[in-house]
């Protein structure tokens, strides 16, 4: 996973309210081994009508989202199921960030994990974009140091995150690899705790 | 002040602590299934890194195993994926119950079963329902794949200790209501984001008496009210579940333990950052109307209209929610009909369930327009089935009898409800296309979804004879 900073991108607007992981990536995609190739699955059933045919009314099928790489959704987004498929669809199709006024724990962990930045921002604003990204298609900047969003038209806010994931996100690094630098403690916390079990 | 089980539990895992980041977590054991594991395993080998404690690992397949004709497997994409899993275990020394063994089934169904699940443990899986094994006072949750790596390599997980939430279910509950009504209620009451953040601690005269199973199912749909992780400070009935089982000590070691688990109860006065008080007799059989678990209502009531909700958002909802499920505003849920039941899933797959359902159907036949299924939560739960004759009675009765696996509460073998069509389903979630494109799931409890099927349409189980009305 490569870090960044900041970056610009085109907006979309899915106003749907506690949308789960069943529907961002269906149960009949996950036999898949690998952990690409899961885009062309996203959304399927609300992007398929039945039998492949493209569903021209919803919102990423829409001639001018196409490209786009920020999703804008409505409350407790990603709930349900924990699968990772989701955000790897999600990121396969090329969206960077979701915006939302909630998140699911798991979904929310499985994208900071893969490098999506979840963005939770006020109701109001997260209104505010839905409807302007309904009218028409927009450009957004953020910036992940200065936690920033922007749509260089007036809105600008900023949004939390951990200090912890910040700092991962900007320099991509690997959660693994920082883990296994504290193996000494790892191996001594395992020798005391069975020590205790076996008293 | 006292301490909280989330309290004792956390504090005595945590491995490294850091201002400005989440605690270094030990985990005690780690549940491995087929569909969320392969990624992790290809991550460890790209990196060269091993499994650290294949000891504390176990693994089974469940998610897409056929219930029926095993030996010969048709789905390709399936089959590679199961032995994936089996190559996997293999190359990183992993204990598996695969498909041919006595003790394959359901990971939620298993853990308990053979002990693994033990109070006090910290158990994750890449699975959203690990909240199951909290019903013996452990802390388990589902993570992701790349959690399920994490914890492969290093067996820890880098986790900000959740909030807590007391929810108190007191009084009894009336006679045709079971535990799943008591979380379907609950769903209904809180919805499916009250429990966002926290780790839920059920409590309350209605869940210390609930057998062990009972509290599963409960502790099970913890995450369908956004909370990752639910449970139950273990106590006489925990212990006697466990006593004896496959992977708990025995003998003096046994009472040993015991002695450390009672030590893990909540203190009477603990704190919590949020507290529920639901009063049990308050809870009538449920039914799910629409498409999240919320969606829910008492079986002699009728679907909400939109004004009874307040904000635009929700009345969108429900009519989205009504359109997918091909439902009107107003209509009694006994109106219902129903043309799919399916009794399984690790909310309501074992021995009690199977057991409950069996005795509704006992001697009566399955509605000639429904096709009825029965998946047994292990292969060892099918077996005590079948030494008690319970397969006889659902055989006799019209249903079909299958071998363990989740089968048609995600639909990802060859077990899929129709598009369009209604299915009383014991599990957990009714999302859109769960069960199949288009699909209709409508959650219950074993004896509703029993009695559904002798129907045809839901029935109120508090009035059912037991059999047709
Ligand atoms: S039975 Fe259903 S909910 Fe349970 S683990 Fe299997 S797929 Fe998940």
């Amino acid at each position: 996973m490569s870090g960044f900073k900041e970056f610009e991108g085109k907006a979309v607007a899915l106003d749907r309210a506690n949308v789960d992981t069943d529907q961002i990536i269906p149960k009949q995609f996950l036999k898949r081994i690998e952990k690409t190739g899961f885009g062309r699955f996203l959304f399927y059933d609300w992007r398929y009508k039945a039998e492949g045919v493209l569903n021209e009314e919803f919102e990423l099928n829409q001639p001018e989202n196409q490209g786009a790489t920020i999703l804008i959704a409505n409350e407790n987004f990603g709930c349900g199921s924990s699968r990772e498929h989701a955000p790897w669809a999600l990121l396969d199709y090329g969206f960077k960030a979701v915006i939302a006024p909630s998140f699911a724990d798991i979904f929310h962990q499985n994208c900071l994990k893969n490098g999506i930045v979840p963005i939770v921002l006020t109701e109001e604003e997260v209104g505010f974009l839905l409807a302007k990204g309904k009218e028409k298609s927009f450009t957004l900047s953020i910036n992940l140091e200065e936690q920033s969003v922007t749509d260089h038209e007036g809105f600008s806010t900023q949004f939390p995150i951990s200090q912890y994931w910040k700092t991962m996100l900007v320099n991509g690094w690997d959660e693994i690899e920082i883990t296994l630098q504290l193996d000494d403690e790892i191996s001594a916390f395992e020798q005391q705790r069975e020590a205790a079990l076996q008293n | 002040m006292g301490k909280s089980i989330v309290d004792k539990i956390w504090a005595n895992h945590v491995v490294h602590r850091e201002e400005g980041k989440p605690d270094l977590l030990y985990i005690d054991l780690h549940l491995v299934h087929e569909v969320t594991s392969p990624q992790a395993f290809s991550g460890l080998r790209m990196k060269n890194r091993k499994v650290r404690r294949p000891d504390k690992t176990f693994a089974t397949m469940d998610h897409n195993v056929p219930t029926i004709n095993r030996k010969q497997i048709d789905d390709q994409v399936a089959l590679n994926q199961m032995t994936t899993l089996e190559k996997n275990c293999l190359e990183f020394g992993i204990e598996l119950a695969g498909i041919d063994s006595p003790e394959q089934g359901i990971v939620h169904v298993i853990g308990p079963e053979l002990g693994l699940t033990q109070p006090g443990k910290t158990i994750v899986c890449g699975d959203s329902h690990t909240s199951t094994h909290g019903a013996f006072g452990a802390l388990a949750f589902g993570i992701g794949t790349s959690e399920v790596e994490h914890v492969l390599a290093t067996q820890t997980l880098w986790q900000s200790k959740p909030k807590t939430l007391k929810l108190e279910i007191n009084g009894e509950l009336a006679k045709g209501v079971t535990a799943k009504d008591v979380i379907l209620y609950v769903l209904a009451t809180y919805g499916i984001r009250f429990g966002t953040g926290y780790v839920i601690e059920y409590c309350g005269d209605v869940i210390k008496n609930l057998s062990m199973e009972e509290r599963m199912t409960i502790c099970n749909m913890s995450i369908e009210g956004g909370a990752r992780a639910g449970l139950v400070s273990p106590d006489e009935t925990t212990f006697e579940y466990l006593r004896g089982r496959k992977h708990v000590p025995k003998g003096e070691g046994f009472d040993q333990v015991v002695q450390q688990w009672k030590e893990l109860a909540s203190d009477s006065d603990a704190e919590y950052d949020k507290v529920i008080v639901v009063d049990g007799s308050d809870i009538a059989p449920m039914v799910s109307w629409g498409t999240n678990p919320s969606m829910t209502a008492k079986v002699d009531a009728s679907i909400p209209r939109q004004n009874d909700y307040q904000t635009e958002l929700e009345k969108d909802s429900l009519v989205r929610a009504l359109s997918y499920m091909g439902l009107a505003e107003g209509q009694r849920i006994e109106d219902i009909k129903i043309q799919h039941v399916f009794i399984g899933s690790c909310t309501n797959s074992r021995i009690e369930d199977i057991r409950a359902a069996a005795e509704v159907v006992k001697g009566q036949k399955v509605h000639p327009e429904v096709r009825a299924l029965v998946v047994p939560g292990s292969q060892q739960v099918k077996k005590i089935a079948e030494a008690e004759g319970l397969d006889k009675i659902f055989v006799d009765a019209g249903f079909e009898w299958r071998d363990a696996g989740c089968s048609m509460c995600l639909s990802m073998n060859a077990d899929v409800v129709p598009s369009g069509e209604h299915c009383a389903s014991t599990s957990n979630r009714n999302f859109e296309g769960r069960q199949g494109a288009g699909a209709r799931t409508h959650l219950v409890s074993p004896q509703m979804a029993a009695a559904a099927a002798l129907n045809g349409h839901f029935v109120d189980i508090r009035k059912a004879t037991v059999g047709a009305v």
